[in-house]
C-alpha cells in the first residue's frame, strides 16, 4: 500500500534548514548598502514634547538622516484599527509622535546611518525638551484619571453590553449568586524573535519591497499600501522565517510604515531590528482586564445565569485589533456550560501604556478563566465536588450544534468524555485520597481542574474584522514535483509539513515531493494569515478543497489519455485506473522525471499506450505539454480555491493540575499536569503535543510568573528579560498529554485547532490548584501572577 | 581607534580590524555572515546567540569580539561534522524538539556542551543545564526528549 502521512507523527519538513542555522530570519536577509534605523523612543509616559534638537546627531559619522514627526506627520497615514464598535473613540495614531507621548516606548524619532553602532551612537545625542504631565496607570481609575486624548473628553474608549436572555430573571432565579474580581495582569508576547522590516525601494520599477517579521503578510501589504500611499500592486511584503508571533506580529506597526516609506525617500534598502528593550516596551502587550464575574446557582450547582463587568485596559492607542478583544472575551463566557442568560458590560479605557491586542488566546484565556474560577467558587460555596458542579452543567454530545446565551453555535463536542478522561489519567480519586493524607501529615497540596472551550478557525467573514477565509493554490509541476502557495503564514506551528500531508495523501504522491510556500505576497494569491488557531481549520481545507478541484481537471484528463470515460476512472494511491484494472493502484506516485536526472532535450511525453493506468504525475506532465488533454480542457494543472468557513470550531477539554506549597518559601510546585485536549480530526499529533505543550507553558507563565509592571508614574519596571519572567526548563513539570477526537462538521477535515488550546485551558487549572492547595487557610481566591510572597504571608498570618 | 583579531570559526582562520566594543555576534554575523546565531535579548538571559569558545558555550551578545581574540569557536553552522547532523541536531528534528527555530541554534549549542560534560543526563539534569536558554513555543519538554535522545545516539 501507498504510504500515508495525516494521523501520524512525521517530523517536520521544515526543520533541517533550522536547526543547522541555516534558516532566514529578516536580521538573515543581508542586502549591499543597507543602510540602519534605530528609534528614540519616549522615556515618559505622559508628556509633553517641546522641542526636539538633533543638530548633533546629525554630525555623528555616518548618520544620513533624523526623521521626526513633525516632519513627517501628514506624509504616513496613521497606525491602522480594524475593530469596528459602537461609538469607538479612534486617537489618530501618528507613527511617529507629534506634540505628545503616550507611553514610555512611543516613538519620537528615526535616525538612519550606515552602521547601526552610529545610529545607536546618535541616539544619545537627540536632545528633547519634554514637560512631563500626569499619567494614567491605574486601570480602574483610568476613566476618572487625567485625559490621554484631549478631544474626547474622558479615557472611555467605548463601553459595550453583549450576551443574551434575561439576566435580572435568570439571576433572580437562583438560590444564591456567587461573585468574584479578578484581576488579569498585564502579559508581554515575548516571541523570542524580536520584531524586524527591512524595506527596499527601487525608484526606477517603483516597487518597493518590505520583509516583515509578521503573521499577516497580506494584510499588511494593504495597509502599508495605503499608510505609505504607494499602489498596492507595487508593493510586496515577504515575511521570511518569523521567530514566534503568538498574535504580536498580528498587526500593522508603525515601524512597517516608516521603513518603507524612509526607503523610498533614501532609495536604498533600510533595516531595524528591534531591540528585545523595544519589545518589551512597544510590541503589543496582552489580557489586562480587571472584572468581576457573578454567577446565579441554585443549591443543587444548575447556573442560571452569569454576568461579567469588566475594565479592559487597552492603553494609549488601538493597535489593529485592540479594542475587539475584550469582544471575544464576552463570547466565551459560556464556557463548556448551559447558561440561560449571560451578560458582559465591558468598559475599555485608555491608560498610558502600550496597547493591549491580541496575545495568544486573545480575549477567551480571561472568559474561560473568570467561569473556571468560578466553577470552583460555586463548588467551595455549595461544598460540592468542582467535578460534580461541571459536570452538572455541561451540555451533553447529544446536544450539539450548541446554542449559548453569548450568541454563538458550538460545532461539535462531549465534554463528558474529556473530563472523564482527565479524571481517569490523573487518578483524581486518588489524588483526592492523597491530598487528605498529605494535609493529615501537615503538607499543602492542591488539585485543580479546568473544563474550558474555545472558539476556533477564525472565522466567518461576517464576524470577523476584514475576511475570515483563507486561500490555497495546489499544482503539480510538470516534472511531478507539488507545490502549494497557501494564503496561511505559519510561524513554528509547522503547517509546511501539515499541508504537506494532507497533499500527499489526497494526491498519493511522496511527502517529500511537495513544497508548502508561503509569506510572499509576489507569489502568493491574497491571503488572510495565521492567528486565532486558524490556519489548518480554514487555510488546511483551502488546500484540501483545491486538490479536490485539481483532480476533478486531472480525472478528465485521465479519461481522454486512456480512452475512457470519466465514470470508468478511480482514483487511488496517486494513480488513475481504467476499473477494470484498480489492481494498479498500489504504490506511491513518483515524479514522472526524477529530481536531479535531467531528460536529454525536450521533456519525455507520457507513453499511454498500451496503458490502463497513469499516476497524477504522468497527468501533470501531459497537462503542461498539452498535445494529449481533451479540447475543452485549460493547460496545465492547478488549482486554487478561496475557503469560507461558516462557523467557527469549538475546540474543547479538560486539564488537571496538582500542586504542592513549601510552608516555609511560598513556593509552588506543580508536581502533576494531565491535559485532556479535543482539537478534532489531528493531522500530526507530534505537532499538536508540541503546540499543547507550548500554550500550557504561556499559561504557566501567567499563572505563576510574568507580568508587565508599570510603577504609578508609567514607567515600564519589567523592560528586559532580566525583569520579565519567562519560564524556564527546570521551573516546568513534565506534561501528561492525551486526546479526545470529536470530528468539527464545520470542515470537511473535521480538524478544529490548538494553537491557542493550552493558554486557554491552563491558566485556571493552575490557579484552581494552588486556591485548592490553601482552602484550609480560608482562601477563596488568588490573584496572578500568584507569587510565593504572596503565598508566604498567607501561611505566615495563619 | 580599530584592533586586530584573529579567531578560528568553525574550522576557518579569521583576522580582522574591529571596533573594541564590536560584539562577538555582530561580528560572526554581519562581518563573518554565519547569521544561524541569533540574538534575542542583549543581556545574555535568552541564551539565542549562545557559541562554543574553545569549548565553553558563551552567550555571545555579551562577550566583546576582542574578548575571543586568538580563541576556537563553533557555531551552529559549524556542528555538524562533514555535512552530518549532530546528534543534539538529530535529536531535535527527531523529537520536534523545536517549533519557530529561533532560539534553537543557541538551545542546540547549550545542549551539545551539556552532553558533553554529561553524557548520561537525567531529566532534571538536562532542565538546568538549559536554564540559561529560553524556548517560548515548545514547553521545553520535546527539548529534554531532543537532548536525551543525542545522549543516547552520541553514547552508543
Amino acid at each position: 500500500m501507498a504510504e500515508t502521512y495525516v494521523g501520524k507523527r512525521v517530523k517536520r519538513t521544515e526543520d533541517p534548514r533550522l536547526i543547522k542555522g541555516l534558516a532566514h530570519y529578516v536580521d538573515d536577509i543581508r542586502l549591499p548598502d543597507t543602510l540602519h534605523v534605530v528609534f528614540v523612543r519616549s522615556i515618559y509616559a505622559h508628556a509633553r514634547i517641546d522641542g526636539i534638537d538633533f543638530s548633533d546627531a546629525l554630525k555623528v559619522p555616518g548618520v544620513v538622516a533624523v526623521y521626526t514627526g513633525r516632519d513627517i506627520a501628514e506624509k504616513i497615514g496613521p497606525v491602522p484599527c480594524a475593530a469596528a464598535l459602537p461609538d469607538l473613540k479612534v486617537p489618530d495614531y501618528r507613527v511617529l509622535a507629534t506634540d505628545k507621548v503616550f507611553f514610555v516606548g512611543h516613538p519620537i524619532a528615526a535616525i538612519v546611518a550606515t552602521d547601526k553602532y552610529a545610529a545607536r551612537d546618535a541616539v544619545d545625542l537627540i536632545s528633547i525638551n519634554y514637560e512631563e504631565l500626569p499619567a494614567v496607570v491605574d486601570v480602574e481609575a483610568a476613566a476618572g484619571g487625567a485625559v490621554i486624548h484631549e478631544s474626547f473628553g474622558n479615557n472611555i474608549a467605548y463601553t459595550l453590553t453583549s450576551g443574551e436572555g434575561d439576566i435580572e430573571a435568570a439571576m433572580q432565579s437562583a438560590d444564591r449568586i456567587v461573585s468574584q474580581k479578578m484581576v488579569h495582569q498585564r502579559l508581554a508576547p515575548i516571541a523570542m524573535e524580536p520584531r524586524g522590516v527591512l524595506a527596499r525601494y527601487f525608484p526606477g520599477e517603483e516597487e518597493l519591497t518590505v520583509w516583515s517579521s509578521t503573521q499577516i503578510p497580506h494584510l499588511l501589504r494593504t495597509q502599508l499600501a495605503l499608510m505609505i500611499g504607494i499602489p498596492e500592486n507595487k508593493l510586496r511584503v515577504i515575511t521570511p522565517e518569523v521567530g514566534g508571533g503568538f498574535g504580536s506580529k498580528l498587526n500593522v506597526y508603525a515601524e512597517e510604515a516608516l521603513l518603507g516609506w524612509i526607503s523610498m525617500q533614501l532609495g536604498k534598502p533600510v533595516k531595524w531590528i528591534e531591540s528585545r528593550r523595544e519589545n518589551v516596551a512597544a510590541t503589543i502587550h496582552g489580557r489586562a482586564q480587571v472584572g468581576t464575574i457573578e454567577v446565579g446557582v441554585k443549591n443543587d450547582g444548575t447556573i442560571t445565569g452569569l454576568r461579567y463587568n469588566v475594565v479592559a485596559d487597552l492603553g494609549a492607542y488601538h493597535q489593529l485589533l485592540t479594542p475587539a478583544i475584550p469582544t471575544l472575551t464576552g463570547l466565551m463566557l459560556s464556557g463548556a456550560y448551559r447558561i440561560p442568560a449571560i451578560q458582559m458590560n465591558v468598559t475599555g479605557v485608555f491608560t498610558n501604556k502600550m496597547s493591549t491586542d491580541a496575545y495568544r488566546g486573545a480575549g477567551r484565556p480571561e472568559a474561560t478563566y473568570v467561569v473556571e474560577r468560578a466553577m470552583d467558587v460555586i463548588a467551595a460555596e455549595l461544598k460540592m465536588d468542582p467535578v460534580d458542579v461541571r459536570r452538572k452543567n455541561f451540555p451533553k454530545a447529544s446536544e450539539f450544534p450548541f446554542h449559548t446565551a453569548t450568541g454563538l453555535d458550538y460545532d461539535s463536542g462531549d465534554y463528558d468524555a474529556a473530563l472523564d478522561k482527565a479524571l481517569d489519567l490523573s487518578g483524581y480519586q486518588k489524588l483526592r485520597d492523597e491530598q487528605k493524607q498529605a494535609r493529615t501529615a501537615g503538607k499543602i497540596m492542591g488539585i485543580g481542574l479546568s473544563s474550558y472551550v474555545e472558539i476556533c478557525a477564525l472565522g466567518p467573514s461576517q464576524a470577523m474584522p476584514a475576511g475570515g477565509w483563507e486561500s490555497a493554490t495546489v499544482r503539480i509541476e510538470p516534472t511531478g514535483t507539488v507545490t502549494i502557495l497557501t494564503g496561511a503564514s505559519p510561524h513554528g506551528q509547522g503547517q509546511e509539513t501539515s499541508f504537506a500531508q494532507i497533499a500527499a495523501d489526497e494526491l498519493g504522491v511522496n511527502l517529500n515531493d511537495v513544497t508548502v510556500i508561503h509569506g510572499d505576497t509576489g507569489v502568493v494569491q491574497y491571503g488572510i494569515g495565521t492567528f486565532g488557531s486558524r490556519a489548518t481549520a480554514v487555510g488546511g481545507t483551502a488546500v484540501f478543497i483545491a486538490i479536490q478541484k485539481l483532480k476533478e481537471k486531472a480525472e478528465k484528463i485521465a479519461a481522454h489519455m486512456l480512452q475512457c470515460e470519466a465514470s470508468a476512472i478511480s482514483f487511488e494511491a496517486g494513480k488513475y485506473c481504467r476499473q477494470t484494472a484498480a489492481a494498479a493502484g498500489a504504490g506511491t506516485s513518483e515524479p514522472v522525471v526524477p529530481v536531479g536526472e535531467a531528460p536529454a532535450g525536450a521533456l519525455p511525453e507520457p507513453q499511454t499506450e498500451g496503458r490502463s493506468s497513469l499516476t497524477i504525475q504522468e497527468i501533470a506532465l501531459a497537462a503542461h505539454i498539452a498535445k494529449e488533454i481533451p479540447p475543452d480542457t485549460e493547460p496545465g494543472l492547478s488549482a486554487t480555491y478561496f475557503f469560507e468557513p461558516k462557523n467557527f470550531t469549538f475546540p474543547f477539554g479538560t486539564h488537571v493540575c496538582v500542586v504542592e506549597i513549601d510552608k516555609d518559601t511560598g513556593e509552588i510546585k506543580i508536581v502533576r499536569y494531565v491535559a485532556v485536549d479535543d482539537c478534532g480530526k489531528v493531522i500530526n499529533p507530534l505537532l499538536v503535543d508540541g503546540q499543547v505543550h507550548g500554550g500550557i507553558v504561556q499559561s504557566i507563565g501567567q499563572a505563576l510568573y510574568e507580568e508587565v509592571v508599570y510603577d504609578e508614574q508609567g514607567q515600564l519596571v519589567t523592560g528586559e528579560l532580566m525583569d520579565y519572567a519567562v519560564p524556564k526548563a527546570s521551573q516546568l513539570p513534565w506534561f501528561e498529554t492525551d486526546r479526545t477526537e470529536t470530528p468539527s462538521p464545520v470542515n470537511p477535515l473535521g480538524v478544529k485547532g490548538v494553537g491557542e488550546a493550552g493558554t486557554i485551558g491552563a491558566t485556571p487549572a493552575i490557579v484552581n490548584a494552588i486556591v485548592d492547595a490553601l482552602s484550609p487557610y480560608g482562601v477563596k481566591h488568588l490573584d496572578m501572577p500568584v507569587r510565593p510572597e504572596a503565598v508566604w504571608r498567607i501561611i505566615a498570618n495563619n | 581607534m580599530k584592533q586586530a583579531i584573529s579567531m578560528n570559526v568553525n574550522g576557518v582562520d579569521h583576522a580582522a580590524e574591529v571596533e573594541p566594543r564590536l560584539l562577538l555576534v555582530h561580528y560572526l554575523r554581519d562581518t563573518l555572515a554565519l547569521t544561524g546565531t541569533h540574538v534575542g535579548c542583549e543581556t545574555s538571559i535568552c541564551g539565542a546567540c549562545t557559541v562554543l569558545l574553545d569549548g565553553q558555550a558563551v552567550k555571545s551578545c555579551t562577550v566583546l569580539a576582542v574578548q575571543a581574540d586568538g580563541g576556537n569557536i563553533t557555531t551552529i553552522e559549524g556542528l555538524g561534522v562533514n555535512g552530518n547532523l549532530h546528534p543534539v541536531q538529530e535529536g531535535f528534528w527527531e523529537q520536534h524538539g523545536l517549533q519557530c527555530g529561533y532560539c534553537t541554534p543557541g538551545m542546540i549549542m547549550a545542549s551539545a556542551q551539556l552532553i558533553d560534560r554529561n553524557p548520561n543526563p537525567s531529566r532534571e539534569e538536562i532542565r538546568h543545564g538549559l536554564d540559561g536558554n529560553l524556548c517560548r513555543c515548545t514547553g521545553y519538554q520535546h527539548i529534554v526528549e531532543a537532548v536525551e535522545y543525542a545522549a543516547k545516539k552520541a553514547s552508543a
